[in-house]
């Protein structure tokens, strides 16, 4: 039997402390109860229908919060519950994302013991001040001298997140950050704009005006400088806000947009089994509970979805990847022309010169991928 | 069963609005035990929720109570409660020419506004007897001393024996019902004589059909009679008649001269029984009608037009239905470039208006996009012709355009003195002509203006409120028609007229209105993949300019941990805004881009 490829994504819910722009689910107090119930639910893994033996785990990504927050044993105890429970391919790609605050050398030896083979690190900026406004607990040095343990311990794979538009960011620094960070040469770069959640304490700044953040005009340079310098350096733009050396794309986040299967376990986190997508109990305390009294029913919001939005995921997922979608794939998949369903707007995007098709496949033109959601919008039914 | 004449009143209550008058109709009800308190639902009389939401009377309603006196003695009370607007005012006319007598309630705080002298004024052209009570003496600011001193030195009437009551608690509202029988005479008429009746508002009612409200002058009319309407001619057969209980009709065998009561007849629409036109029989007319009947004519216009492009024909069901209830209001058919295909819509005036636009959107679930609300301009033109424009659309070209007249109102508007600095300012940038003023109790005074209609019929009053801290009141009365500097204003968007958001205006204003509907514009309208001139024009002259940038980029954040619904959500939000865009050429503009221009004055 061909077993299906599946994704683990796995929620680490804590910080040391929460940054001004993030609206994840995080708390800043550590509670010990939850690797216990993250480990008795990887073990009682209810995949909704789906068959565990089906499936071989091609990516797994520990993420949060700061996942770096735990003790090198706490991961391992946790990765070792996902050996046990699923099979897991040899060249499985297992992520973590780590804070540079809150690591070690022996964490980083710990992880590597563990299988994990790549890292993801939380930068934000070069620049010190603009950290500081951020709400991040390190410093640019720190990130450095934590990178370089990255690599002596051996890890080849590191991707660093990078955001720009933020609070005292000037078009200046952010070239800066940009070049220091491509002459650290990681394989993977992840670059998004700042953008103001609700909820969040930049949001309340923000609305009294508190906020100092970059005038548009300068956003939008920025933007265009992340594309160039990015390219020069090497980089290729394969997603939306994704640039990566060749061969180094982060496999698990394409699954997501390729509409690869994934269970998540842990607070809050999310999955798509078959035609289902569910989320986890958000409420740590129900959470914990839930799992202690050994009820696996700690899915809410199981939604089937219909064929019309499993065509429309296909859609908006597909367009994030610069490759686009395939026209014959989406047929394979739904039995229906590509041009009978979408057709119309289609059309109307290319003559828009927002979308383009090469070779079977359609995609987001350089400034299709400017205007995204616009796009996106077009190809809900 | 025959009804003592002298053992009937007829009366009104008048007031400025908020003055409490629907909450002494209620306690009137209250007292005279047609409701316990406990059926009773605050104010009774206002049926609609509108009314009771916005603490004003729409619609004019009656009841009647009966008062069992000290002496042992009962008496019916016919209470007519009259719409509280200006936009109403024929209404109310005609509400009182049905009252033999006016309860005056004046606000102990506040004392007498505009609203209340012309009111006065209008029930004693009417010759009724009017008694003043001056309301809320339980509120720490309430003056009743000085309210009375006004009420004698302004309006002249006697007040030194008013009830000092507080509706709200009932304070002293014995003493009302006891003044009601002394103060109120008893109607008037011969029983035996022709049939002659006043209709002083109608309803349609499903089961029913048009129920008719009216006031028996002289001689009766029961089961079977054959009425006609002496102004519409029409004709038909008594089927019931009755009297007013509370919210519901109660039939009886006869309405004779002296009372209050209701017809129901085979009549379909409402039309056919005007306010203020006579009810007679077909066999034995009266000789003539009773005076006071016109016709009234809506004074302003706009365009409705369904949100939703499929819904017109709802749109017209709908407004089909409201006019069966309200002959004021007028429709026809048009088609804008821009929204489609709509109606022009006539109103007695501005609240008319937003009343009807709400209860399209309320009681039968449309949204509305209105266009900006005009007045009838009179337009003449080079070649001798007459042509009254509702739709600036169809103003002729300027070579064929004589001159144009605009409608005048008198307006009084009542403020205290720290204020007349504000309000002469507003009535000045409004165009107005003041005609004098005078002091009232060394702290007010009531201002009067000749105003263009067309200056105030968008947010004067919410500039009055602001100026004054809400201390000003307003009335006001058509005047006429006046010659004027008058232009049509378009706006263009990427080059194209925008028809629905064309309006005339006077040539001083223009250029400041243009100015203002761009920049409003410019902040409504989203960005789009190419950049937007948005222009204001007279003829063929550009006179303000703003420019909607194109939209560069629109990315979403981080799609984190395979959770989509966020994402999903913000796609569906997008493309719902899409939905409820107008496209106009090459452009969207939202629905409510529309409706923004009309509220431009924001000081």
């Amino acid at each position: 039997m061909v077993k299906q490829d599946l994704e683990i994504y796995i929620h680490i819910p804590f910080c040391a402390k929460k940054c001004g722009y993030c609206d994840f689910l995080s708390f800043p107090q550590y509670d010990i109860a939850y690797v216990p119930a993250l480990i008795r639910e990887i073990k009682n893994a209810n995949l909704e229908g789906g068959q565990i033996k089906e499936y071989r785990v091609k990516t797994i990504f520990i993420g949060g919060g700061t996942p770096s927050i735990l003790k090198g044993e706490e991961i391992t105890a946790i990765l070792q519950q996902v050996y046990d429970t699923f099979e897991v391919a040899k060249e499985a790609e297992i992520t973590i994302e780590v804070n540079p605050g809150t690591i070690t050398k022996e964490k980083f030896t710990s992880y590597m013991k563990a299988g994990i083979n790549r890292i993801s690190m939380g930068l934000q900026s070069t620049n010190n001040h603009e950290l500081k406004e951020l709400g991040r607990i390190h410093t640019y040095e720190e990130f450095v001298s934590n990178y370089e343990l990255a690599r002596n311990v051996g890890f080849t794979n590191i991707n660093i997140d990078l955001m720009s538009a933020i609070p005292m960011q000037t078009i200046k620094s952010w070239k800066e950050t940009l070049e220091r960070v491509v002459a650290l040469s990681p394989e993977h770069i992840s670059a998004y704009s700042l953008i103001i959640e609700e909820g969040t304490s930049f949001f309340d700044k923000w609305e009294k005006g508190l906020l100092s953040l970059p005038f548009e005009e300068e956003e939008r340079q920025m933007y265009y400088d992340t594309k160039e310098i990015l390219k020069q350096a090497g980089y290729n733009r394969y997603e939306i806000s994704n640039y990566s050396k060749k061969g180094y794309e982060c496999k698990h986040n394409i699954g997501y947009w390729k509409r690869v299967d994934y269970i998540g376990f842990g607070l809050g986190a999310a999955s798509l089994i078959h035609d289902k997508r569910f989320t986890n109990e958000a409420n740590l305390k129900c959470y914990l509970q839930t799992i202690s009294n050994q009820i696996t029913k700690t899915h809410q919001n199981v939604q089937i979805l219909s064929q019309k939005d499993q065509m429309e995921e296909f859609m908006f997922l597909g367009l994030r990847l610069t490759e686009g979608v395939s026209m014959k794939e989406f047929q394979k998949l739904f039995h229906d022309e590509f041009e009978t369903i979408y057709g119309i707007p289609s059309k109307r995007l290319t003559q828009q010169g927002l979308l383009e098709t090469k070779e079977g496949r359609v995609c987001l033109t350089e400034k299709g991928l400017d205007l995204s959601n616009l796009v996106m919008s077009e190809f809900l039914l | 069963m025959s009804i003592d004449q002298s053992k009937i009143r007829n009366f009104c209550i008048i007031a400025h609005i908020d003055h409490g008058k629907s909450t002494l109709a209620d306690r009137i009800i209250e007292m005279t035990g047609l409701l316990t308190s406990r059926e009773m639902q605050a104010q009774v009389l206002d049926n609609m929720d509108l009314e009771r939401e916005r603490g004003i009377t729409i619609k004019a309603q009656a009841v009647r109570v009966i008062y069992k006196a000290e002496d042992g003695e009962e008496y019916i009370f016919n209470l007519i409660d009259t719409p509280g607007h200006v936009d109403f005012n024929y209404e109310v006319s005609r509400s009182l020419a049905a009252c033999d007598g006016a309860i005056l309630v004046v606000d102990a705080a506040q004392g007498i506004e505009a609203q209340t002298l012309a009111n006065v004024y209008l029930a004693l052209d009417h010759n009724l007897d009017v008694f003043p009570v001056i309301n809320k003496i339980d509120l720490p600011s309430a003056d009743p001393e000085r309210v009375i001193d006004e009420i004698e030195d302004i309006i002249g009437i006697e007040a030194q024996d008013a009830p000092l009551i507080s509706a709200k608690t009932g304070l002293n509202c014995d003493q009302v019902l006891k003044s009601i029988v002394q103060k109120i005479p008893a109607p008037l008429g011969d029983k035996d004589a022709p049939l002659q009746a006043l209709i002083f508002d109608s309803l349609y009612d499903s089961y029913k059909g048009v129920i008719v409200f009216c006031r028996i002058k002289e001689g009766r009319v029961s089961k079977g009679t054959t009425i006609q309407m002496m102004a519409t001619k029409a004709t038909a057969e008594v089927v019931e008649v009755g009297y007013f209980g509370a919210g519901q009709f109660i039939p009886t065998d006869e309405l004779s001269a002296g009372m209050v009561g209701y017809i129901t007849a085979s009549l379909k629409n409402v039309k056919d029984t005007r306010v203020g036109d006579t009810i007679t029989t077909k066999e034995n007319p009266c000789k003539e009608p009773l005076p006071g009947y016109k016709k009234v004519n809506p004074m302003v216009y706009c365009g409705m037009y369904p949100a939703d492009g499929a819904k017109y024909p709802d749109l017209r069901d709908a407004l089909e239905k409201l006019q069966l209830n309200d002959a004021a209001l007028q429709f026809e058919p048009e088609t804008s470039i821009a929204l489609g295909f709509g109606f022009r819509c006539g109103f007695l005036g501005l609240l008319h208006l937003e009343i009807i636009q709400e209860r399209l959107e309320r009681e039968y679930n449309l949204d509305i996009v209105t266009t900006a609300p005009g007045v009838i301009y009179k337009v003449y033109k080079t070649n001798d012709e007459m042509i009254e424009l509702t739709n600036p659309s169809n103003l002729p070209e300027p070579t064929e355009i004589n001159y144009m007249e605009e409608p005048i109102v008198r307006a009084e508007i009542m403020v205290t003195t720290e204020f007349i600095g504000q309000i002469m300012d507003l009535c000045q940038e409004r165009r107005g002509v003041y005609h004098g003023m005078e002091y009232i109790e060394g702290t007010r005074a009531l201002l009067r203006y000749d105003l263009p209609l067309n200056e105030i019929i968008y947010d004067f009053f919410d500039a009055l409120k602001s100026r004054s801290k809400g201390y000003a009141s307003f009335d006001y009365e058509m005047k006429g028609y006046e010659k004027s500097e008058l232009v049509k204003l378009d706006i263009l968007i990427n080059k194209e007229e925008v028809d629905a958001l064309s309006f005339i205006i006077h040539a001083d204003t223009a250029y400041e209105r243009g100015r203002k509907m761009c920049e409003k514009l410019k902040d409504e309208i989203p960005r789009q993949l190419f950049e937007i001139p948005i222009q204001a024009a007279i003829g063929s002259k550009v006179i303000a300019r703003e420019t909607v940038k194109a939209m560069r980029k629109d990315v979403l954040a981080k799609c984190y941990g395979g959770d989509i619904s966020r994402k999903r959500k913000l796609l569906e939000k997008q493309k719902e805004g899409k939905k409820r865009m107008r496209q106009v050429g090459n452009v969207e503009i939202p629905q409510k881009a529309f409706m923004s221009v009309l509220k431009l004055d924001k000081d």
